[in-house]
């Protein structure tokens, strides 16, 4: 038999309470059981960070923790960042700089960011390819990205 | 109309919401009720004989609902493939490269699939496995496919797939007349496209048909390819192609939807098989390519011939590889003024991954060759580098293929730009290089697109295009043309995309050619619905059409000025409805073309580099990187920018970090991210410079040329350049990976 987890935590604000598969990461359990696919699944052993998400204001990739890990946790993903329709600052620089061409990487972009931002609000261009240095993007708009980041670390309050 | 986010407006991109808030849904994320889940089973070897398969244990785990294997599927096993149907639905008592299926398991979740594939007894005899070129054009090598698959030809008794001779010229002749000939052998290894979205594949019976959902650049060949499989009418498959997560040509042709169309035949159910990364490795990968290069040149650097040897390691089936190996070498010699060329190009099969072109279709490994033979002939006259391109370049509408199409550029201007950028001729500090190189690429050489426009009453529009959206911005494009023409805002435009059910057939979205080709039939669909309000107008008026001129979003009647949408309003009046344009572009094939047909355009490309190169570890840095494209107009600035240096930074990947690595055995021994690495962000150039010339001179609507491949055709032949100024040392063979350069360090020392 399978051995099931009862997994009790908090997504985007929102207290979940699901019977989980216990093997299962937290990275299943956010597209499958609980229906958020904005966290994008590609290699599957922490190097892309497509499944990046913020757990208790930590980023992480989501494909490597255990879901049971994040029992009691507070999670973030792509599908929070945005407040009653309005994208946060984060993301709409994500829109003028154009850093969004297929657009499969920038749910993790855009978490690893925030975590960035979270820690360190003013961060250097140097710190910003540091602290996205785990998130691919084929279609490399890393440039774009980090100008992003650099516009948005303008506006978002610490 | 650029404040309204025309033609030239710095406009958000189109589906870019749902890209930055986890909306937009690919494969993957589409939810399918009552589907089950199928994996592969796949052998750890590449080249083996199946001697029997056990499925029972599988079978019995609970939730398991059967196992597929080639006994299973119609006989003979049914193939496919874009030039030539040699790829078999499922292997076929042969496996013949690392990860072929053997069998398939289907069952009501993931984990129970994952489970039964390890219960699933394959008995098998590993033989062996040819995986360079060296092996497979051995005279005694073993045939990769049996003789009865291949189409009739001279070759058809040894590896070599096809074998092209293209040129011009008496090369033996004019090489008597070359003071200085130089002539190397360029290795490009071969690599994976490495889209972060592997491949998805979903399939589902709908009532005497099936629906197929597939992450796939060109849906209407897959349309085709599934009809053919299961020989159902094209209309009983509907494709939905939901945007790519990135495709670079990974995702242009059928791989295993004919095979999850037959699993979710036989479950009457939903199947989908999404891939891992290490899997997407295993179905697709770009050629690798050794050129011999020999190049005659006067001792002004005036080019006398050049002559190539093209041999394209391609996989076991032919997929795209013959495509690739004739495109890639028939403008071998690039943009110059040679007066002998000879090309031979042979596409080679191999015990490997089945191959498709990579963004620039083959032209990077070539232009790779050339102009890094071109440097070296260059030097040994003692001409400079800059100098010998500039010599030789074709002035705009001169020929450099005899017959084919001109310079439909003022290339000059790009590379004087490149050059004036990276400050060619002034100093470069010690222990620094640069380095400067010319890519040129044909646009499509066929080309068919049709597009939809409904110009709805309240003055906004749908678009209906069937290119695929995969990262290039194809639905912004279009949306900006419809809002030109149409004068309306950007926001009253809907862009549909992705179902051959309800959108018009286009033929593929490849070769950069989707802002020309079906960029001009969603502007002739703008047109035939300006000629119908025109003609409507008229009839309401009382006036002839001659007194009425169109020109983007306005419409002049007689001596008054109206809004496209004013007039809308009149011409519909109370009944209401819409107004339907249909747009068609073509580019003829021409069959007694070498390609079967001549450029539509051309991608031109130079690229500039400083590098600086540490002599302790053979790690290259580039410290500027300058690239200037041909683009003709840039619909969308933005877009522009985020391709040319995307396809920059690829390039830089291709450069100095990216091969796929087998093991004797075939084994792909670098199989997903930990060992097969790409550009991150750590490895940016410190400064990187895109530029676009602008001179309103390419067939698509305004002018525009496609631009998505331009800036990573010659990045290799720069950067080794430049690190050849820098240390002195001559590296043939990529990537220029820390270690060959300091082993070849240490070897000058």
């Amino acid at each position: 038999m399978t051995e099931t987890f009862h997994l009790e935590l908090t997504v985007n604000g929102r207290p979940r309470s699901v019977d989980i598969v216990a093997s299962h990461t937290l990275l299943d359990v956010l597209r499958d059981d609980i229906g958020l696919t904005g966290t994008k699944e590609c290699c599957v052993v922490g190097e892309c960070g497509a499944c990046t998400v913020i757990v208790d204001g930590k980023p992480i990739n989501s494909c490597l923790m255990l879901a049971a890990e994040a029992d009691g946790a507070d999670v973030l993903t792509v599908e929070g960042l945005a407040q009653e329709g309005r994208l946060d600052a984060l993301q709409q620089a994500f829109l003028e700089t154009g850093a969004a061409q297929c657009g499969f990487c920038i749910p993790g972009q855009l978490m690893a960011a925030r975590a960035l931002l979270e820690r360190s609000p003013h961060p250097t261009a140097e710190e910003i390819n540091e602290a996205l240095a785990g998130n691919l993007c084929r279609c490399a708009g890393y440039e774009q990205i980090r100008a992003a980041v650099l516009a948005a670390a303008g506006e978002v309050r610490s | 109309m650029k404040d309204q986010g025309g033609i030239g407006a710095k406009t958000h991109r189109i589906g870019g919401v749902g890209r930055v808030t986890g909306a937009q849904q690919y494969v993957a994320d589409i939810p399918v009720a009552d589907v089950l889940h199928a994996k592969l089973v796949t052998l750890d070897c590449a080249h083996a004989r199946i001697i029997s398969i056990d499925k029972s244990a599988a079978e019995a785990l609970p939730g398991v609902h059967f196992v597929m294997t080639a006994e299973d599927l119609p006989q003979p096993m049914p193939r496919f493939g874009p030039e030539y149907q040699d790829r078999p639905v499922m292997a076929d008592g042969e496996t013949k490269y690392h990860g072929e299926a053997v069998a398939a398991v289907v069952a009501d979740t993931k984990d129970i699939a994952e489970e039964a594939v390890r219960l699933v007894k394959v008995e098998y005899e590993v033989l062996p496995a040819i995986h360079t070129l060296e092996a497979a054009l051995a005279p005694d090598a073993d045939l990769v496919q049996d003789p009865s698959i291949r189409k009739p030809g001279p070759n058809v008794d040894s590896n070599i797939l096809r074998e092209y001779r293209f040129g011009w010229g008496d090369v033996d002749a004019a090489a008597k007349e070359a003071d200085i000939v130089v002539e190397h052998t360029y290795d490009w290894p071969s690599q994976t496209q490495f889209a972060i979205e592997p491949h998805g594949f979903i399939a589902a019976p709908d009532g005497d048909g099936i629906v197929v959902w597939s992450s796939i650049q060109h849906p209407y060949q897959l349309q085709k390819t599934v009809a053919s499989v299961l020989h159902f009418p094209m209309a009983k498959v509907r494709v939905f192609a939901p945007d790519p997560g990135g495709a670079f040509g990974g995702k242009q042709h059928t791989k295993l939807e004919p095979l999850v169309a037959f699993l979710a035949l036989r479950a009457g159910r939903p199947v989908r098989l999404i891939l891992t990364l290490e899997e997407a490795f295993q179905v697709v990968r770009r050629t690798g390519a050794r050129i011999k290069v020999r190049t005659g040149i006067k001792r002004d650097g005036t080019l006398v011939f050049q002559d190539f040897e093209n041999h394209f390691l391609i996989g076991c089936y032919a997929d795209t590889g013959d495509r690739v190996s004739a495109k890639g070498s028939f403008l071998s010699a690039g943009p110059y003024r040679t007066p002998a060329v000879r090309i031979v190009s042979r596409a080679v099969l191999s015990h490997t991954t089945p191959t498709h072109p990579m963004r620039g279709f083959g032209i990077p490994q070539v232009t790779w060759a050339r102009e890094s033979n071109l440097d070296e002939a260059a030097i040994a006259a003692g001409v400079d580098r800059l100098e010998i391109r500039l010599k030789n370049l074709v002035k705009y509408g001169e020929e450099h293929v005899p017959g084919d199409t001109p310079a439909d550029g003022d290339w000059q201007q790009t590379v004087r730009k490149a050059a004036a950028e990276i400050g060619w001729g002034t100093p470069v500090p010690k222990g620094q290089g640069r380095g400067i190189a010319i890519g040129l690429k044909s646009g499509p050489t066929t080309g068919l697109s049709y597009s939809t426009v409904r110009f709805l009453a309240d003055g906004s529009a749908i678009v209906f295009s069937g290119t695929s959206d995969m990262g290039q911005g194809a639905r912004t494009i279009y949306a900006q043309i419809v809002a030109e023409e149409l004068g309306i805002p950007l926001a009253s435009v809907a862009v549909v995309m992705g179902d051959t059910a309800v959108v018009p057939y286009d033929q593929q979205t490849s070769a950069s050619r989707s802002s020309v080709l079906m960029g001009n039939a969603v502007l002739n669909a703008c047109r035939e619905i300006q000629r119908k309000l025109k003609a409507r107008i008229a009839e309401i008026e009382g006036i002839t059409e001659s007194t009425i001129n169109i020109d983007r979003g306005v419409m002049r009647i007689a001596d008054r000025e109206e809004p496209i949408p004013a007039v809308l309003k009149k011409v519909l009046g109370r009944m209401g409805g819409e107004v339907v344009g249909n747009g068609e572009a073509r580019k003829d094939a021409l069959p007694e073309h070498p390609l079967g047909g001549t450029a539509l355009f051309f991608e031109f490309n130079c690229t500039a580099v400083d590098v600086a190169v540490d002599q302790e570890t053979g790690e290259t840095t580039i410290l500027r990187h300058i690239t200037v494209g041909d683009v003709g107009l840039a619909l969308n600035p933005v877009q522009v920018t985020g391709q040319d240096e995307g396809a920059a930074v690829m390039g830089m990947g291709h450069a100095l970090m990216e091969r796929l690595i087998w093991g004797d055995d075939g084994r792909t021994r670098n199989l997903g991210a930990i060992d097969y690495r790409i550009p991150t962000s750590l490895d940016l150039p410190k400064e990187l410079h895109s530029f676009s010339v602008e001179n309103a001179d390419g067939p698509g609507p305004y002018g525009v040329k496609g631009i998505s491949e331009g800036s990573l055709l010659c990045t290799a032949p720069a950067i080794a350049a430049a690190v050849r100024d820098a240390t002195g040392v001559v590296i043939r063979d990529l990537p220029l990976s820390p270690e060959r350069v300091w082993r070849a360090l240490k070897e000058r020392t």
